[in-house]
């Protein structure tokens, strides 16, 4: 046991202390924090206001088209109009708006953003729609009486009638993270271990450790260690990314701005968004679950991984045996979407009991509720499909890793898991 | 007879249908130099993979230090692998430390036994440069000492002098023989029959699965003899006789062969009486000779 975790702490500090792990621990959370952050950042610094001139005869339109937030209009007679064409940029006018019979145009220096240009028609619209409603002899009032806006409350109740309030985006976008997460931890370390135990290969290094040690000991460190440099780097992020966004909340926006935007005074804008959206849903379940399935996820697919790499000696040969690890992986991303349509169909069901397609479905499925007995019987399913995928990957790992310079087919592997020790 | 320090028992090993080893038998005796020799793909590295539990044998049995071969003797045996290699990235000192650690190890010793041994073969500059920043040689040099720091009671070394220069070459060679004196006892496996004839003591000769000859090389080439001589003559000329047949001539070297139920003293007594002999003396094949009569005889 000591030897493995000498194996373990090697490979756990030959990853962390290198750089593009360093690199990309602090870049990722800045990104992410930039990503979310800019959209507010910059809605609130476009704060300038664009006057817009309307030449019209028709009263209905100098009056009826009214200052929005951004958006200022002034009535200009046709004189005026004239010179400001000849020399549109001079003017303080940020556009010509033009209304005749039968053609309206927008005149400008610059190309009309299509927010300016939308809510400009909308206006119009309405004011022609209206005017045509009083010449067809019809209330304006009885038509605005009788427009609704509707906004059915979602609730799941369960067998003890208790009723919570969920909501359906936030089921998708919390099903859909937590899979996307799994997927993309289960290819990167994944081919991490790969890349590993191909250059334990060609350093001819292997041979010098599993005098000492056995190959299955060697596997295992390498994984368990690579595991824990993914975790470090998770962890890191969720601190890093709460660190930073509270920062660029203090010190780049303003309280002011922020409250705009969020309605919240004390909450960080991440934490005030995950509060108001996950209302009813289990979100200890899902920590927990997620923490498991991108656990054994991993676990067994590295293994795989693992005997990838033991087989081939150059990463250049991995293509042909990476195809049936990547298929599973590949479809259940695929299949996400169907699987959200439909959380409680028969394909969800059986992608999410599934061990090679599991990890990712069952977190997709879990937001809209699954019932204990099937997350058990899937978790259980997991883990036999670890310990199986395991013992075959070590049973190819350990003659692998001796063969140097032979071109390895799957009739070659097939050979290989009926060997002794 | 002296102390055995390893002995493998009708060792067999199958990979699906091809068989590696077919009923090997070796027997090393304690602070030898026992040389393993065999043409490629004879099963020498898979014998020295089986005595280093990398793989198992699947009959036969082998017996270390008077117990059946286990996990435990992982710290007293020391293998210098054919293929062979370090971490680029990993610093040497750490990468030393970590090797040495894996076979069981304490910290402290380590760092002390490692320190024993840069220093005395002059590297220990390389303690924190890159491995990928030596050249070949120089890293044959680290894995010579991971192989031997933990003091193993037996050492096993596949090739050891390929990619050495022969200075460096000459170093181990003189590291591998205090070795020796100190007692560890040494496996050697090479296709340079010079080496062997030079440092082992013992030897087996393995091909096609099987061990095919085995035993002190003295003896070994005292069963090879064919009783034939090198005399040199100072002038005059050698005919054959009804003692002696000549294989062949060159500037008054001989070869000659005694024939059967001749004795070499009476050989020599029948030559001086009619010439001056400047040297007269038993012609003992070489390891070289003997490896490929042996193998062409199977």
């Amino acid at each position: 046991m000591n030897k493995i975790f000498l194996i373990i702490r090697r490979e756990y500090l030959v990853r962390v202390k290198k750089k593009s792990f360093i690199v990309m621990t602090i870049l990722a959370p800045i990104l992410m924090v930039g990503l979310i952050l800019a959209p507010v950042f910059l809605a609130n610094q476009d704060q300038e206001k664009k006057l817009i001139a309307i030449v019209s005869d028709d009263e209905k339109f100098t009056d009826g088209i009214i200052d929005e937030e951004l958006l200022h209009f002034t009535s200009i007679d046709q004189s005026e109009s004239k010179n400001y064409k000849l020399n549109l940029s001079d003017s303080p006018y940020y556009a010509l708006l033009e209304i005749e019979e039968d053609t309206i145009s927008l005149y400008s220096f610059q190309q009309i953003s299509i927010t300016v240009r939308n809510s400009i028609e909308n206006q119009i619209e309405k004011i022609i729609e209206t005017d045509n409603l009083k010449q067809a002899g019809i209330d304006i009032e009885v038509i605005e009486n009788a427009k609704t806006i509707i906004n059915i409350e979602t609730k799941i109740i369960d067998n003890e009638g208790l009723e919570t309030s969920a909501n359906t985006e936030a089921s998708i976008g919390i099903g859909f993270l937590t899979g996307l997460l799994i997927y993309m931890f289960i290819f990167m370390y994944g081919t991490m271990v790969m890349r590993g135990v191909i250059e334990e290969k060609t350093n001819r290094i292997v041979e010098i450790i599993i005098s000492s040690v056995k190959p299955f000991q060697l596997m295992m460190g390498k994984i368990i260690g690579i595991a824990l440099v993914g975790l470090t780097q998770f962890i890191l992020w969720i601190i890093l990314t709460l660190l930073i966004s509270t920062f660029a909340e203090l010190f780049i926006i303003s309280p002011q701005e922020l409250t705009e935007a969020t309605n919240t005074t004390n909450h960080s804008v991440l934490l005030s968004e995950l509060n108001r959206l996950t209302g009813g849903i289990n979100l200890l379940r899902i920590f927990v679950s997620f923490l498991f399935f991108f656990l054994f996820g991993y676990l067994m697919y590295s293994s795989l991984f693992a005997a990838v790499g033991s087989a081939v000696d150059a990463e250049a040969d991995t293509q042909q045996f990476m195809l049936p690890i990547t298929i599973p992986l590949i479809l259940s991303f695929i299949l996400i979407q169907p699987v959200m349509d439909n959380p409680d169909g028969a394909l969800a069901f059986w992608l999410s009991i599934i061990p090679l397609t599991s990890p990712i479905i069952m977190m997709v499925r879990l937001p809209f509720g699954v019932e204990l007995w099937e997350l058990g019987l899937s978790m259980i399913l997991l883990v036999i499909g670890f310990i199986t995928t395991t013992y075959l990957a070590a049973k190819i790992y350990r003659t692998g890793i001796l063969m140097y310079g032979k071109k390895i087919s799957y009739k070659e592997l097939w050979k290989w898991l009926s060997y002794k020790g | 007879m002296k102390d055995i320090l390893l002995s493998v028992e009708d060792v067999v090993k199958n990979y699906g249908d091809y068989t590696a080893l077919d009923k090997v038998n070796i027997s090393v005796p304690k602070s030898s130099i026992y040389g393993l020799l065999g043409p490629n793909g004879a099963g020498k590295t898979t014998l020295m993979r089986i005595i280093n539990q990398i793989t198992a044998p699947d009959q036969g049995r082998i017996v270390f230090h008077n117990e059946l071969l286990n996990k435990k003797h992982i710290k007293d045996i020391g293998y210098l692998p054919e293929e062979r290699g370090l971490y680029k990235k990993m610093k040497v000192g750490e990468q030393a430390l970590y090797l040495a650690q894996l076979k069981g190890m304490p910290y402290k010793q380590a760092i002390e036994k490692l320190k024993f041994w840069f220093e005395k073969l002059e590297i220990t500059h390389w303690w924190s440069k890159r491995v990928e920043e030596l050249s070949k040689g120089m890293a044959q040099k680290i894995q010579f000492v991971v192989t031997v720091i933990h003091q193993p009671k037996l050492l096993i070394f596949d090739e050891p002098f390929s990619g050495f220069d022969p200075i460096n070459a000459a170093i181990i060679r003189e590291e591998i023989l205090q070795l020796r004196e100190n007692g560890t006892t040494i496996i050697f496996s090479t296709h340079r029959m010079e080496s062997v004839e030079e440092i082992c003591d013992h030897i087996a000769l393995i091909n096609n699965a099987k061990t095919i000859l085995e035993g002190p090389i003295d003896k070994i080439k005292n069963d090879f003899q064919t009783e034939t001589y090198e005399v040199v003559l100072s002038r005059g000329k050698l005919t054959g006789n009804n003692q002696f047949s000549i294989i062949s001539e060159n500037n008054n070297i001989y070869k000659i062969k005694l024939n059967t139920g001749c004795s070499s003293s009476h050989l020599l007594e029948s030559i001086t009486k009619e010439h001056e002999i400047i040297s007269f003396k038993k012609d003992f094949p070489s390891v070289e000779d003997i490896f490929i009569k042996s193998i062409n005889n199977e």
